[in-house]
């Protein structure tokens, strides 16, 4: 915003004063352009002294390879994700969100003139043979709907998964901004989210995303229904998974696969809470222990990392204020020397005053130059250090997949203790109705009815558990991915950050060693 | 920390110098500070070097302390109309509790540049009362100190009121409007069109000098910060990685202290001067606002010579017995005309403002000097502490 702002002060300034300095405000000297944005892969001309040259342009805008693709970013083009997590850079998916339009709801409203939503371009360009193998290209019209759909099905299909964590639903920031604003703000945060998922090696190539991107017009995944329309549907269709020794309905035994979510699921949800407390309590040992203590070793160790980033990250962004700070204070300090140069000069009347405005001269050139360089210099901080914030994000889908292996873990436990206590009400049934003589008729059809139960349950148990161990093997081997990722992410993060450092600091104490060379014959020793 | 601005008087020599070239070198040292609370003030060794024959010998030394600076200050500018008198530091009556370190340098340097530029200039230096101010022992420095109210003294406000009058004087002529009783020569004009003009830019530069500095120190603060932080992620992580995160934070540690000398260096040596420029400045104002009042007095002289002419005519006419006063009264009026106060201070005027020009340019020059020697300093410091940093990084993410 400083940049429009003062390149006109610079252009009238530059109306008034003598041409010849003072047209270094304004044009660029060769070394020192801004184009380092267009994502040009060759660094800029060998500059003489620093044997770092290479590095003035940071790796990360080599792969930026794809700008002119992504005509919609503006300069928030992360290095592509997508070629990261693949081995062969040849496989990649690369997906684009653009030009959002509104659209009106059609089905009726109470409303006249009805709901108005947004819609967006998704352009997805891969060679991805589950997407129709090279070259393919083809796009979608999505609403922001549809993206929770998506999400909240990957958290189903993908439990224990490291699953991205999906741009806010914040209805209260669209109050308060400008609708302009918010959407291109919703844009950007949508095209992120798309771009992690495609790099998450299982995602990518999940159906869920599949579809997603690419069948037109309705979105064809059940959207997950809110808890209180569940309830009521629940009393009508609730399928019993675990009740107190009831009607045995046709119980879908993979339903325990998921966990209990509220509505139809309100008893499961109390049996395992009930459970859960028991656990706590210590009251009857629990029969499914935590016992991988690799794994609790590895949370507990993440929990740190996880707070310690967050740490960086906070001074992370006040580095980034101060320095830009700097850069804004230091362009002013240019512009008040511009006017002093113009006043000196206009008002002239000894010789010296024109030696003077010649020194203000090239002390508001050097100024200028280096708030540029400041100011490109945090642009590219901020890039380096987003991976902070980034991996704070990650953390979060961690917390989901532990989450998930700790859900799964009590809906085996409580299955276990469930029949735990119908093996022993079954026992005491059958010696109950064996002290009468001939049996009990009733009696020994609830011992019927109960060893149903148990077998359920049984079959039930054993689906939990093997839903459990999945989610342990999917626990595991994304801590292995991401351990490998985090250290060539951090890594390349804070080589990328020192480069920048270094190139600029060069480029600025090139502008000083000017400066000082021009005003040598004051120096202190010479007078 | 050596002032940027010492000037010797006459020569070049050094203040040790056999020759009998006349020379008068001062140096303001050794800050103390004395008294408790709000009765706490900083008190200065002033030695002084001289061959002057007016002078008790070679070397003197007293303690002096700031409101003596004033004093002299005030002294000078009542006697010498018409010469920029050097500025002095302002009065700062809060930062005095502080008295922070940098504060009581920035005044001592501000001290013995105001001293110095009396000491070296053609005409001040003769001054008398700066023979007092270097020499006299305490208790009469003390005395001569608190007979200066009333007399000598004007009060701020006045002083003001003067400045609103010339400022208002000069846009009034800009504008076209004639007024009475004012000095309105074409270059004179141009002049305090430049001094009033001038005074606002160099604010506007000093000012964000001031904060330039301050940004050094925040950067400096967010680097430290980030450091540590740094460090603590790097414990955590153990490995390779964990030690290429404690290389980092040390090395942004490293650069905030870079960042921090930087900061005082620019403090004392590029927004100092700038500030010293405003001063002097406002010194000229006061100067204009003096050369105002010498003006009207002429014109008021002029019309009261008349006057008494024509009554000492008609007394002498009426053989009246008030003859003999209003002979004196005349003969009073007629010398101080003949004093010409008017015409020195326009003629001193003129050479003061090629000296201060000449002054501005050469004090200037040294200042942007050495802030881009700082600057360059700073910037290579950064650049070969991240490039040391690479081969272990590189070292780190090869394992």
């Amino acid at each position: 915003m400083m940049n429009h702002e003062t390149q006109q002060d610079y252009q009238n300034a530059h109306l008034h004063v003598p041409h010849d300095d003072m047209e270094t405000l304004v044009l660029d000297d060769p070394s020192n352009n801004d184009q380092s944005f267009s994502g040009h892969l060759q660094p800029s001309q060998p500059s003489p002294r620093s044997p770092f040259n290479s590095f003035l342009d940071p790796p990360s805008y080599a792969e930026a390879v794809f700008t002119s693709f992504d005509s919609s970013s503006n300069g928030h083009e992360n290095p592509d994700l997508s070629s990261r997590s693949n081995p062969s850079n040849s496989d990649y998916l690369y997906i684009s969100v653009s030009d959002p339009q509104k659209e009106q709801e059609l089905t009726n409203s109470l409303v006249p003139g009805g709901n108005t939503y947004y819609t967006y371009l998704l352009t997805t360009r891969t060679n991805l043979p589950e997407y129709g193998g090279p070259g393919s290209e083809f796009s979608v019209r999505r609403r922001f709907r549809d993206v929770v759909t998506l999400s909240d099905r990957l958290s189903e299909s993908f439990r224990g998964y490291f699953i991205p964590i999906r741009p806010d639903k914040s209805s209260v920031e669209s109050q308060v901004m400008q609708k302009q604003e918010f959407v291109e703000q919703r844009r950007v945060a949508l095209e992120k989210y798309l771009r992690k998922l495609a790099a998450h090696p299982a995602i990518r190539t999940s159906e869920e995303l599949k579809v997603f991107l690419e069948v037109k017009g309705k979105l064809p995944l059940v959207k997950s229904t809110d808890v209180a329309s569940r309830m009521l549907d629940g009393a009508v269709k609730l399928p019993r998974q675990l009740f107190g020794g009831e009607a045995v309905g046709a119980v879908d035994v993979s339903e325990v696969a998921q966990p209990a979510k509220g509505g139809r699921d309100l008893l499961r949800l109390f049996k395992e809470l009930k459970q859960s407390v028991t656990n706590d309590w210590g009251g009857t040992k629990p029969l499914v222990i935590e016992e991988d203590k690799e794994f609790l070793e590895k949370k507990e160790k993440l929990a740190e990392f996880e707070q310690h980033l967050s740490g960086v990250s906070q001074q992370a962004e006040s580095l980034v204020k101060s320095q830009q700070d700097m850069g804004e204070t230091m362009g002013e300090l240019g512009l008040a020397f511009v006017k002093l140069t113009k006043f000196e000069t206009e008002e002239a009347i000894f010789e010296t005053q024109t030696a003077r405005a010649a020194d203000l001269r090239n002390v508001a050139t050097a100024a200028v130059k280096s708030s540029r360089l400041y100011r490109e210099l945090n642009t590219q901080t901020i890039k380096h250090l987003d991976k902070l914030h980034e991996y704070l994000g990650i953390m979060l889908a961690v917390d989901n997949a532990f989450s998930d292996r700790s859900s799964a873990l009590l809906t085996v436990q409580t299955l276990s203790s469930e029949l735990v206590s119908l093996n022993s009400r079954a026992e005491k049934l059958e010696a109950a109705s064996s002290k009468i003589f001939g049996g009990d008729k009733s009696r020994l059809r609830k011992v019927e009815e109960l060893k149903e139960a148990i077998r359920v349950t049984e079959n039930s148990k054993l689906c939990a558990e093997r839903e459990y161990e999945r989610i342990k093997k999917n626990n595991r081997s994304e801590l292995e991915r991401i351990d490998q990722e985090r250290h060539n992410d951090f890594m390349n993060m804070f080589r990328g950050f020192v480069i920048n450092q270094a190139g600029y600091a060069e480029k600025m104490a090139a502008v000083w060693e000017k400066l000082a060379d021009e005003t040598s014959t004051y120096s202190k020793d010479s007078s | 920390m050596n002032p940027t601005q010492r000037s010797l008087s006459g020569s070049t020599q050094s203040p040790r110098s056999q020759s009998s070239q006349p020379f008068l070198s001062v140096s303001v040292t050794d800050p103390v500070k004395l008294g408790n609370g709000v009765q706490a003030y900083i008190s200065y060794r002033v030695i002084t070097q001289t061959n002057f024959p007016e002078y008790q010998g070679p070397e003197k030394i007293v303690i002096r302390r700031y409101s003596d600076f004033v004093w002299l200050r005030d002294r000078l500018f009542e006697k010498y109309k018409g010469i920029f008198i050097p500025p002095l530091p302002e009065k700062s009556a809060v930062e005095k509790f502080r008295f922070s370190a940098e504060f009581i340098e920035m005044r001592r340097q501000a001290l013995d540049i105001f001293v110095n530029r009396i000491a070296s200039h053609h005409e001040l230096q003769q001054s008398e009362d700066l023979r007092t101010f270097l020499q006299a022992d305490e208790e009469t420095m003390e005395r001569l100190r608190s007979q200066e109210t009333g007399i000598f003294k004007k009060k701020p406000a006045d002083l003001m009121q003067i400045f609103k009058d010339v400022q208002s004087k000069v846009s009034d002529v800009v504008l076209g409007k004639e007024k009475p009783v004012e000095e309105s020569t074409p270059e004179y004009e141009k002049m305090k069109h430049y001094i009033f003009e001038l005074e606002n830019h160099v604010a506007e530069a000093q000012k964000h000098a001031y904060r330039l500095v301050k940004r050094h120190r925040e950067l400096g603060q967010s680097l430290s910060d980030f450091g540590k932080a740094v460090k603590l992620l790097g414990d955590c992580e153990g490995n390779a990685l964990g030690k290429a995160f404690s290389e980092l934070g040390a090395k942004s540690e490293t650069l905030s202290m870079k960042l921090q000398k930087e900061a005082y260096h620019l403090l004392m040596n590029f927004e100092e001067p700038l500030k010293d420029y405003v001063r002097a400045v406002q010194s000229i104002k006061a100067t204009i606002a003096e050369r105002a009042n010498a003006f009207r007095r002429q014109c008021e002289l002029a019309e009261t010579l008349k006057l008494k002419e024509i009554n000492l005519d008609k007394l002498m006419l009426t053989r009246s017995d008030k003859v003999g006063e209003a002979q004196l009264e005349y003969n009073e009026a007629k010398s101080e005309q003949a004093a010409k106060t008017f015409e020195t201070i326009v003629r001193l005027m003129n050479e003061e403002i090629v000296r201060f020009q000449e002054q501005k340019t050469r004090d200037l020059g040294i200042a942007f000097h050495e802030f881009a020697k700082g600057q360059a300093r700073l910037a290579n410091g950064i650049a070969e502490a991240w490039r040391s940093l690479l081969p272990k990084l590189e070292a780190c993410s090869s394992s």
